[in-house]
């Protein structure tokens, strides 16, 4: 027995003896992972065949993972030998949270069955054994001992319900051999690969909102039970590693995904990302607020599909790729410096109307310039239609490739294209945060005119974050132009129901996390996969999404991703100050501290 | 540290501003302000609140483009830009504390570092052989800087969780890594006790053995008149009397601009003896500090 939990330092919110919550979890848990091996349903008209016994399938499988998450950190709870590195931190913080996770779960399944099935009698036995298991598992993991010690304030049951779920940090780990470190890494990268493509290949609503209740709270749990800081200590600890095998994991994302439909998401949200991760450059950075940084996706595209060699294209030209990339990003550029110049004097919240105007002018520029209203160029609302696909030295991006057994479509074929930008882009990112340009930048951010007493030509820098950006931008929309085949104005608002806009590219900055390197590539993720998935939502897309910001940012405004600085600003009263004593100069100073 | 620096003219002239006056609008914050600062001298500018000290510092730094006169350091004259200022060798430090907040104290120290290093974005971007040398090297010299000031061992706070006082020093520090040969300091010890006041005594007599010239403004009068081999006291934006702290200590002007003068029919000597008198019959003991306190005020 160890000590984390004969010694409670906070009070259950449920009043129940320890030990028999304690039994109550593991038996709950135990009985509900056992109920999804039953039928839940009598027809496969529910999507998934619930109707196997003997086999789960579909939502079970999620109910399946809960509750065995459930079992296994309440055995940690005991103190059973080899599972004691499940819970450096909170220890039945993440038990009370993965069993309210189950429950959910299991709860929206039986709901969903009801429901799509019309009424309750659906419900087979099995059904009944997961549901009740993980009622009995949540409420008495409610009975466990809290992991951190009341706070006097906490009077009414809601704040004491929050301060159940919280958990104290976890200790320092101890050193490993750096083989088992950097294996510790690549296990996670796994991990978190499986459960993306997962989650992409979710082939019904029901299936994906299980597995967003099921991610959510597990990761939660996770969080409190200490392992994902012990995770991103190790990160940080191994920053090239961890950048080369989230590349590999990244590489071998379009093998998982046999549909073409799912490839395309995948790709589609990487360019989101990689276009999210310039503007962060922007304005996570140099903190220029920028709202019209679609538009240089727009010039990017549009150059590119201007030389591609389509038939609708007015200039008739095909340039070969390298040749179309190096157009857009330069056509990019040049209009980056050609708006920033004048804007750029402006400051805060000047700059984002005029940036907002500017990126509005470019979008009607381009639907007028159609030889009716204006010289014909872009030919108007109509757009570029039919751009050709990519053929590097004979491997024509437009078909099916066989890859070592693994069938790489057209969709894979681009992801892998944009998945070189995106090492571009996530290079120039860290490495010019890291430099002097990089501490320019943040001094500017910070305070300018104390930058430029400093010896900063604070202009001539936001200049450069300025034409960096949409340089990153235009190198992003060269690729968009050929997976879309065709470019429109209409793709390139300030807020539309498709993301790659200037109010989705700025909030998945924010919601990821601004100045971080992975924020914007987490928060493009969950910004494009959950409208793709959610098509009933579709009407109400903006409306959600207003929600999400506002409850984001009133519950962590640095973030999903935070970097240290950004945590110590916005939680300065309840962060030690005293940061980690120095290990070497190398990790001393980075200006993005970015797990990766 | 008293002695009479201001009549040699031999020491070479760091800081020369020449009729240097600042309009905004109809009022005159500066007016027609001549100054010299020579190597190796700490000058000090005082006068009241409102007087155009900072004005007269943001002035000399290029925040402010002078409306009349000009500024020239070692024999240049300064384009009113800040960051060329900076680039030609004059730091600065601000009345209310500039430092960049989130950033840690040694990041704050390599911003100060900006001007004296030349790598761009390429160089960042690819990672040229020269990058990681003026990398290092930048490092290192910010680190001696802390260690100059006794920060080394905060080097990975943020600045904002500095105490007051060391962040103030670690605005001084952030100004010297860009290798200045003259240090604008406003109001360095604002806010500080005396302990805290004699240590930066002590760096700022460091700093100038450096061999930077340094021009301070200051309130605590013991402080200016313990350091500053000149003194230069302005009063309404006009510069009222220079020299070294002895005569500027005596120079009634001063005293009356600090104070204020007695004006038109205020009540004379004998008058106020009259008072005086009453006043020591009616409380002798309390009249008789007063009387102290006044005698004491009328002799500075």
């Amino acid at each position: 027995m160890t000590t984390n939990h004969t010694t409670a330092p906070g009070p259950a919110f449920l009043p129940i003896p320890p030990a028999a919550a304690r039994i109550g979890t593991v038996a709950g848990a135990a009985v509900a992972l056992a109920g999804t091996f039953l039928a839940w349903t009598w027809t496969d008209e529910f999507p998934g065949d619930l109707t196997v016994t003997g086999y789960p399938g579909g939502l079970q499988v999620l109910t399946l993972i809960g509750a065995a998450l459930t079992l296994l950190l309440t055995l940690s709870g005991y103190g059973v030998r080899g599972l004691g590195w499940l819970t450096p931190g909170g220890t039945n913080s993440p038990v009370r949270l993965l069993a309210l996770g189950t429950l959910g779960t299991t709860g929206y399944t039986l709901g969903a069955i009801a429901y799509d099935l019309g009424g309750i009698v659906n419900l087979e036995p099995g059904a009944w054994v997961s549901g009740i298991g993980a009622l009995i598992a949540a409420v008495t993991a409610l009975g466990l001992p809290g992991d951190q010690p009341l706070d006097g304030t906490a009077t009414t049951a809601w704040q004491r319900f929050r301060n159940s779920l919280g958990a104290p940090q976890a200790p320092r780990a101890k050193a490993l051999p750096s083989w088992a470190e950097i294996l510790i890494i690549v296990a996670a990268f796994g991990i978190g690969l499986y459960v993306f493509a997962y989650g992409i290949d979710t082939d019904y609503t029901e299936l994906f909102i299980g597995f967003l209740i099921t991610v959510g709270f597990a990761f939660t749990a996770l969080h409190r039970a200490g392992l994902v800081s012990r995770l991103t200590a190790l990160t940080t600890k191994h920053r090239n590693i961890t950048l080369a095998a989230a590349l590999v994991a990244a590489v071998c994302f379009p093998f998982t995904q046999q549909k073409e439909e799912y490839a395309l998401i995948g790709a589609n949200i990487l360019i989101f990302g990689t276009v999210a991760l310039g503007l962060n450059v922007v304005v996570g950075l140099a903190g220029l607020l920028d709202l019209g940084y679609v538009a240089f996706l727009g010039v990017g595209a549009y150059a590119a599909a201007l030389v591609s060699g389509s038939t609708m294209s007015a200039i008739g030209v095909e340039f070969p790729f390298w040749a179309a990339v190096l157009t857009g990003a330069g056509a990019s550029l040049v209009f980056g410096v050609l708006i920033g110049a004048p804007t750029l004097r402006l400051r805060g919240d000047y700059l984002a109307i005029v940036t907002l105007g500017f990126g509005e002018i470019f979008r009607l520029t381009v639907n007028n310039l159609n030889g009716n209203s204006g010289p014909d160029l872009t030919n108007g609302s109509q757009g570029i239609p039919s751009i050709p696909d990519l053929n590097f030295f004979g491997f024509d991006f437009g078909l099916k490739h066989n890859i070592l057994g693994f069938d790489l479509g057209r969709s894979a074929n681009y992801y892998l294209l944009m998945l070189v930008f995106t090492a571009v882009v996530v290079l120039v990112f860290r490495r010019s945060g890291e430099s002097r340009i990089g501490r320019a930048w943040v001094a500017i951010r910070e305070d300018e005119t104390a930058a430029t007493a400093m010896g900063i030509n604070a202009f001539r820098l936001k200049l450069l974050a300025f034409a960096l950006g949409a340089t990153l931008a235009g190198l992003a929309g060269t690729v968009q132009a050929h997976v879309n085949y065709t470019v429109t104005p209409e793709q390139y608002q300030f807020a539309g129901s498709v993301p790659p806009n200037s109010a989705f590219l700025l909030a998945a900055v924010i919601l990821g996390g601004m100045g971080t390197l992975s924020g914007p590539l987490v928060g493009a993720a969950l910004l494009y996969l959950i409208p793709a998935k959610l098509q009933f939502m579709q009407d109400y897309q903006l409306f959600l999404f207003g929600i999400a910001l506002i409850l984001l940012m009133r519950l962590r405004p640095e973030g999903l991703v935070a970097d240290r600085r950004k945590q110590l600003e916005f939680h300065e009263n309840d962060q030690p100050d005293v940061p980690e004593p120095r290990q070497s100069e190398e990790t001393a100073a980075g200006i993005a501290k970015a797990g990766a | 540290m008293t002695t009479m620096t201001t009549t040699t003219k031999t020491a070479t002239t760091v800081l020369d501003a020449n009729g240097v006056t600042m309009r905004f609008g109809g009022l005159t914050a500066v007016r027609n302000v001549d100054l010299t600062v020579n190597a190796g001298e700490i000058v000090g500018l005082i006068g009241p609140n409102g007087a155009g000290k900072t004005t007269f510092f943001n002035c000399l730094t290029g925040l402010y483009v002078p409306t009349e006169g000009k500024v020239s350091y070692k024999g240049t004259v300064l384009p009113p830009k800040p960051h060329l200022v900076t680039q030609a060798g004059i730091a600065r430090t601000f009345q209310n504390i500039r430092l960049f907040a989130n950033m840690t104290v040694l990041e704050n120290v390599l911003v100060g570092r900006h001007t004296r290093t030349k790598e761009g974005l390429w160089s960042a971007l690819l990672r040229l052989p020269g990058f990681t040398r003026a990398e290092q090297a930048s490092r290192e010299r910010a680190m001696e800087l802390l260690e100059f000031i006794g920060l080394a061992d905060k080097a990975d706070h943020l600045a904002r969780n500095l105490p007051y006082g060391d962040q103030r020093k670690l605005e001084i520090a952030r100004a010297l890594a860009s290798d200045p040969g003259l240090l604008l300091l406003d109001e360095p010890t604002a806010g500080m006790n005396p302990q805290e006041t004699r240590v930066t005594e002590e760096l700022i007599f460091a700093i100038r053995d450096q061999g930077i010239a340094v021009l301070v403004i200051e309130h605590d009068m013991r402080f200016i008149f313990n350091l500053c081999d000149r003194v230069a006291c302005l009063v309404q934006g006009e510069k009222l009397v220079e020299g070294s702290p002895d005569i500027v200590q005596s120079d009634e002007r001063v005293v009356a601009a600090y104070l204020g003068t007695p004006f038109e029919g205020a009540p004379g000597a004998e008058e106020a003896a009259e008072v005086e008198a009453a006043e020591a019959d009616a409380a002798k003991d309390a009249a008789q500090t007063a009387t102290t306190s006044t005698e004491e005020e009328d002799t500075r």
